[in-house]
């Protein structure tokens, strides 16, 4: 009975789903192809903790430890300033916003979530960095925390949707316990909700990491991009995928600059596997607890 | 007892300035966009070529490169995403394979958008010697949408009951029967949204498209899926950081037309999704 078309539809349907795996492989291999090419040169250590960027210098110098440091910094600040306000918003629609206005918040979030990078560093270049150049005095406006605040806006739709998912899967029955003696909503929010739901929130913190260190636009327009050692939130600074976007239109095809772009992917591809496979057991922990 | 209920007021009352605070930029960065960007909207500045070294005409081909490139990404991810989706949801047991495949959707979705430029540079430009073109920017994009879009349709035919297949079974139709006819029919609303959402994304994004396709300035338009194109977002960023003494004017219009694209997707897809779930019976 079973005819040739579905034999063959099933088939597609199967390699379809198996072509994810492919695609991770592939990508990790051409990374590899590209990038291991630079460490017949240069010695690992010596480009994960060099402090001096020159790749087209003579000789050249392939050390990331300050294209590393300005990713943390970045990251620490964006993360700072979006876990907080993500966590309260997440509660806020969650638990407190009347029915009515909760389906506008959502939209709204979701909105934010839809401007492009882009858009975003070319409002932070004409609007955030001007202020911020007057507000704290500086040379100029570009700096990490420039790029922090930024970055914040782009992790919190992240943060607030999946804070959002974890504190409405809380059971029901945690909550009526609680109010039913006779703690208030703020009470039962604090005390029962968000311990429940605090697997969740770890992983949306993760997630939130991993958006934010991924970003490339935005900071290579808004950081200010020196790859020096950074040794504060209020100079310029250069991340990890800023250094491969901005340098790779000009690097030599197979010349160990460019090699060295493709290292640098290599690790940023090992940060955002290590952080997604951990905020997915956090989730996955989250999830059985219903 | 007066002071819980005030702890509680205060708490509520800052929780809700939060909020304020992630949402008021939408509106903002809105309004500044329309504000400073519709006066250089005209008909000449959306369908004539650039001049005078960008600063001057129209955006025309950078319109045209991402609307082909959002087609070409649709083209390759959205039947790879819905059969990959079908998989997971109708055909795979609780196995190790399917764990592997679960787990490589997650990184997917998570590898930074400049390492999937990194990666298109490497095999599509490189080793399968496609250069620098439409074909090379599409499958990079179409594979960075892939988990998008398989997560999307996969939630939507999970919301289908199961009672609905078995129907179908008890009928004696196949499992692709049931999928073809019962399954999937229910759940085209939500693939639609959410791969309507996916594609947005992608027509927005800069950093996959920068070595795989995106021409600085070509003042005419692509003649084959071999061609460079320019592109919305790649304009916005050559304009505003690589060409001295663009005006603000022509940046801003050509920030309002790309986040004007982007939003109108979302639009849609939030209008499908709001229309179908009223129509839900079940």
């Amino acid at each position: 009975m079973r005819r040739p078309f579905e034999y063959v539809i099933e088939k597609a349907i199967f390699l379809s789903g198996a072509a994810s795996i492919l695609f991770v492989a592939l990508i990790f291999i051409f990374l590899l192809k590209e990038g291991l090419a630079l460490f017949g040169e240069v010695n690992f250590f010596s480009f994960l903790l060099g402090t001096n960027w020159y790749p087209i210098s003579d000789p050249p110098q392939f050390g990331i430890l300050p294209l590393i440091l300005g990713s943390v910094f970045v990251t620490l600040g964006a993360i700072v300033i979006a876990v907080p306000l993500g966590l309260a918003a997440a509660i806020y629609t969650a638990e407190v916003a009347p029915r009515s206005i909760r389906g506008i918040l959502k939209s709204g979030i979701e909105l934010l979530a839809a401007i492009p990078s882009i858009v975003l560093g070319f409002i932070g270049i004409i609007f955030l960095a001007p202020l911020l150049k007057n507000l704290f005095n500086l040379p100029s406006g570009l700096t990490a925390l420039a790029g922090s605040i930024m970055l914040a806006f782009m992790a919190m739709p992240t943060i607030v949707s999946i804070i959002e998912d974890a504190i409405v899967s809380v059971p029901k029955n945690y909550k009526e316990g609680s109010l039913a003696l006779g703690a208030t909503h703020w009470q039962t929010i604090y005390r029962v909700i968000l311990p429940a739901a605090s697997s969740g929130i770890i992983a949306a913190v993760m997630l939130g990491i991993g958006r934010v260190i991924g970003e490339t636009m935005a900071v290579l327009m808004i950081t200010g991009n020196a790859a020096i050692m950074p040794t504060s939130f209020l100079q310029p600074v250069r991340t990890l995928t800023a250094t491969v976007a901005a340098e790779m239109g000009e690097a030599v095809s197979g010349s160990l600059h460019y090699y060295s772009l493709f290292a640098i992917g290599i690790i940023l591809f090992i940060i955002s596997f290590i952080i997604n496979i951990l905020a997915d057991m956090f989730l996955n922990r989250s999830r059985s607890r219903r | 007892m007066r002071d819980t209920r005030r702890y509680e007021r205060i708490a509520f009352n800052l929780l809700l300035l939060a909020t304020l605070i992630i949402i008021a930029p939408v509106g903002i960065i809105v309004f500044i966009v329309l504000w400073h960007g519709l006066p250089g909207l005209s008909w000449e500045f959306l369908t004539a070529m650039p001049r005078d070294g960008m600063r001057a005409g129209g955006i025309f081909p950078a319109i045209v490169g991402t609307i082909l490139l959002t087609i070409g990404t649709a083209v390759f991810s959205i039947p790879l995403g819905i059969l990959a989706a079908i998989y997971l949801n109708e055909y795979a047991e609780r196995n190790w394979l399917t764990r592997m495949v679960e787990i490589s959707i997650i990184n997917l979705a998570g590898i930074p958008s400049i390492v999937y430029g990194l990666f298109g540079l490497g095999l599509f430009v490189s080793f399968l010697g496609f250069g620098a073109s439409i074909l090379a920017g599409s499958l990079t994009l179409a594979i960075m949408t892939l988990p998008v879009i398989i997560t999307a349709t996969r939630e939507a035919l999970g919301s289908v009951p199961n009672a609905f297949r078995e129907v179908s079974f008890s009928l004696g139709a196949s499992r692709w029967q049931t999928v073809r006819g019962v399954v999937l029919p229910n759940a085209i609303p939500g693939i639609l949204t959410g791969t309507i959402l996916g594609l947005s994304r992608a027509a927005g994004e800069t950093a996959p498209i920068l070595f795989t396709v995106a021409a600085f300035y070509l003042p005419r338009l692509p003649e084959s899926i071999f061609d460079q194109a320019m592109a919305l977002p790649y304009h916005i960023y050559v304009l505003s950081t690589q060409v001295p003494n663009v005006s603000l004017k022509v940046q801003y219009s050509t920030v309002l037309v790309l986040v004007a694209l982007v939003f109108v997707m979302n639009l849609t897809a939030a209008y499908i999704r709001s229309k179908f779930r009223k129509r839900k019976t079940w």
